[in-house]
């Protein structure tokens, strides 16, 4: 199991939120996992419903069998900071770059600057260890930019690497790069059942695949339960809408004559049904496409009652039953 | 639908105020509209919907969007990545309006305004130098700065009467705002007064003083970057000098531009907590930064013709259909019906106790009777009725036949259930951002079952875009008689 466990997805699939289930489910007993997030958005304190977290190191989770969540939020200038005053000695130089106007230009400006920051934090973390040789963290889990960007983001790096051809940044690039093109690491997308993201899934998999970053496995967001089956869909297409609104009467939705409330009900159900079906049928497209891709495919249950904190230890408990941790 | 349901499933859904996108569209005062919202809530094709829709009531239009779907972007013709507005063929042109459409180039919008802005040879220098193509095609925040740059560009062709942006999938969603001004802050920083120092100043004895401080910075940006990336750093900016004067008016103007009463923003999202919130992060920042907001467009909002029947009832009333089987096993009791204790153990009822008929005298039967009187009012509701028989029995005697009817019945009541609760959880994340901005008007735009890629389809979105509340769907503009 990779140690480094990338998690990426169009927007609006729940990254983040399958992200910090997996790090639930990978803290199994004895173990911890550090939950990264590097786009500033707060999103994993939403979830956790804690308040915005620092950038520190903390506890946030107690996994299921004992194991422990950390999270960091990671800030791209205080990281900055931290990596002048941990590779190269240069506090001082940090605040008199900051002053002018350097740190924002290496942190929101910089070609890559920026990611180089996140990633190289999140590697650091990776390969930390106590003084007694066993790894700070088992796993660390990132909350990775969305599909579109992800490659890039990942692959930063390299081309650090090849605009700084000397130096402690190009050094520092290309550690970093052997984390992230090792098997230590595992890139998974997130999707739902839908065109785009579907579409956006395979992209993201082939330019991964280009950049020979790891493609590990996707994840299916929210699926919807299947209420009717393609047998019943069949068997409504064939029913009468009288029988149906005498069903319906004898249910104690009331009367089934033309204008009954019963009645009333048939053409709204019927029309649902129908809205049902189509998109029964484009999942069940999308899914085909997904199972072509060749890799390991997990899926995890739209909450209905939308997502809280005990709707991700339900998604944590999904991701170990399916073997994803 | 009957009139009352449909009033009182959009009166629980009606925003506070309602954003009536027709007028927003028609006025020839508004030049600019500004598509803007979290990634994944459907702003692209809002973009789209809306170019075509004020195309077709007589606009010119071009659409610039950032990172269409593939086959959105076939549909309007500007799957090429030319950076060129291309004219939409098929749209509807009688009220006079046409429709463009283009697809943001980062890299040569970038190369273009070097080329605007630098004599030959030193675009060419820029243009070749490492540090600028690196920075050209990934630079943080250039998409976000080369749209608002094409934005003023289009503007400053004055060829079209409506301009509607697509702003790109950002982590923030908000970085192109901040785009222009930190452009400009870094060129005026001392940044990059000290990168292009050496270069310019070469060490005049005049600038001793300044120079100290200097060397010592580039000495530690070099030690940082590597002595080469900072010449190429170093060699840009010199290079990119004169040029950049061009950049910062051009950035402060586009600025202005989007805070111009010509302009309209539009936030896009959809009913879920973490798009909301964005949502209303926008709603704060456009405030803040003095942009004039339209709205809100609330993507993908489900309604129902069936509103008066509750997710509860429609539960109750599937397990009292799937039930009798059970009460035939246990005794015919009818009575037993709506006994908790019966509830879950329908696995058990697969088995060939099917006479079923409900005892005389239980709601359901009494229910079921008023049916009868009215033989004459039965309709076929599919093409493969005609022989079931289910339709002619009398209503008293639901029997083993009415048991797969009984079973549609209550898959389609289960499915309701899951649309109400739907309904109610958008409509809880909705209400909260109402409440936190009830000034904020609301258009709210009705699901649709699969992806929009053709112009039937955004000029669907587009009706609906403009219908005032959600259409729910059975106004979806099918007929009563539509089969499954």
């Amino acid at each position: 199991m990779s140690r480094l466990q990338v998690v990426s997805g169009k927007g609006g699939t729940g990254k983040t939120t399958v992200a910090a289930a997996l790090a639930l489910a990978l803290a199994t007993e004895g173990k911890r996992t550090l939950l990264v997030e590097v786009e500033g958005r707060q999103g994993i304190a939403q979830l956790f419903e804690t308040e915005a977290l620092p950038y520190e190191e903390r506890k946030i989770a107690v996994a299921p069998g004992g194991g422990e969540v950390f999270a960091l939020a990671i800030d791209p200038e205080l990281a900055l900071l931290d990596y002048l005053q941990m590779f190269y000695k240069l506090g001082g130089a940090g605040r008199a770059l900051k002053k002018i106007g350097a740190v924002d230009f290496a942190t929101t400006i910089a070609p890559g600057l920026r990611d180089v920051l996140l990633t190289g934090k999140a590697c650091e973390a990776v390969r930390r260890k106590e003084r007694s040789g066993r790894f700070v963290y088992d796993y660390v889990v990132m909350d990775a930019p969305p599909t579109g960007r992800v490659t890039r983001f990942l692959n930063v790096n390299d081309e650090v690497a090849g605009l700084a051809k000397i130096g402690p940044i190009h050094n520092q690039a290309q550690a970093v790069m052997r984390v992230l093109k090792s098997p230590e690491t595992a890139v998974h997308l997130v999707t739902l059942l839908e065109e785009m993201p579907v579409q956006e899934t395979s992209d993201g998999i082939a330019e991964l695949r280009s950049a020979r970053l790891p493609v590990g496995r996707v994840v299916v967001n929210m699926v919807r339960p299947e209420v009717l089956d393609a047998a019943m869909l069949e068997q409504v297409r064939g029913t009468p809408r009288t029988a149906l609104a005498r069903s319906l009467s004898s249910a104690g939705l009331g009367g089934a004559r033309r204008g009954g409330h019963a009645e009333r009900l048939v053409d709204p159900l019927l029309r649902q049904a129908e809205e049902y079906a189509e998109r029964y049928a484009l999942e069940h497209e999308q899914r085909a496409v997904l199972s072509d891709l060749g890799l390991p495919l997990h899926e995890l249950p739209l909450l209905a009652e939308g997502m809280d904190l005990a709707g991700l230890y339900e998604l944590a408990t999904e991701l170990r039953k399916q073997g994803m941790s | 639908m009957s009139p009352d349901a449909a009033q009182e499933s959009s009166r629980r859904l009606a925003p506070t105020r309602v954003l009536d996108l027709d007028p927003l569209l028609d006025d020839p005062e508004t030049r600019i509209v500004v598509c803007c919202g979290s990634g994944g809530v459907g702003k692209t094709t809002t973009a789209a919907a809306l170019g075509l829709r004020a195309a077709e009531r007589g606009r010119k239009v071009v659409v610039l969007t950032i990172d269409p779907a593939r086959r959105l972007a076939q549909s309007m013709g500007i799957d090429s990545l030319d950076n060129v507005p291309r004219r939409v063929k098929g749209i509807e042109d009688s009220a006079g309006g046409d429709l463009h459409a283009m697809m943001l180039d980062m890299k040569r919008t970038f190369d273009e305004i070097v080329e605007a802005h630098a004599d030959p040879e030193r675009a060419a220098a820029i243009l070749g130098n490492p540090f600028y193509q690196s920075l050209s095609a990934g630079f943080a925040g250039t998409q976000e700065y080369m749209a608002m740059e094409k934005l003023g560009q289009l503007r400053a062709r004055d060829e079209w009467d409506l301009i509607v942006v697509d702003t790109p999938p950002s982590r923030s969603a908000l970085d192109f705002l901040d785009a222009p001004k930190r452009l400009g802050s870094f060129l005026d920083g001392r940044l990059i007064r000290l990168l292009t120092a050496p270069a310019k100043l070469g060490g005049r004895a005049g600038m001793k003083f300044l120079n100290v401080g200097m060397s010592m910075m580039t000495g530690t940006l070099g030690k940082l970057l590597g002595g080469q990336l900072l010449k190429d750093v170093q060699t840009f900016v010199a290079a990119m000098d004169t040029t950049f004067g061009g950049f910062r008016t051009r950035a402060d103007a586009t600025y202005k531009l989007l805070q111009a009463p010509g302009t309209a923003f539009l936030v896009v999202a959809a009913p879920e907590r973490d798009a909301l919130r964005e949502a209303a992060y926008f709603v704060e920042r456009l405030a803040a930064e003095d942009m004039p907001l339209a709205g809100l467009v609330l993507n993908r909002v489900h309604g129902s013709g069936a509103a008066q029947l509750s997710a509860e009832r429609a539960l109750a009333a599937a397990e009292n259909l799937e039930e009798p089987r059970i009460v035939d096993q246990v005794g015919g009791k009818a009575g037993l019906r709506n006994s908790p204790d019966t509830y879950g153990s329908s696995d058990s009822a697969e088995s060939p106790a099917s006479e079923s008929t409900s005892g005389p005298g239980s709601p359901a039967t009494e229910a079921a009777t008023d049916s009868a009187d009215h033989p004459a009012t039965d309709t076929p509701a599919g093409a493969a009725d005609g022989d079931h028989p289910a339709g002619d029995r009398p209503a008293d005697a639901r029997a083993a036949d009415d048991r797969p009817v009984d079973e549609v019945a209550a898959g389609l009541l289960r499915l309701h259930a899951e649309r109400m609760q739907l309904l109610s959880r958008e409509q809880r994340t909705r209400d909260r951002f109402t409440a936190l901005h009830p000034e904020v008007a609301v258009a709210e735009v009705a699901a649709l079952p699969g992806d929009v890629h053709d112009l039937l389809g955004l000029r669907d979105i587009g009706d609906r875009l403009a219908a005032n509340r959600p259409e729910l769907p059975d106004s979806a503009g099918k007929t009563v008689d539509t089969e499954l």
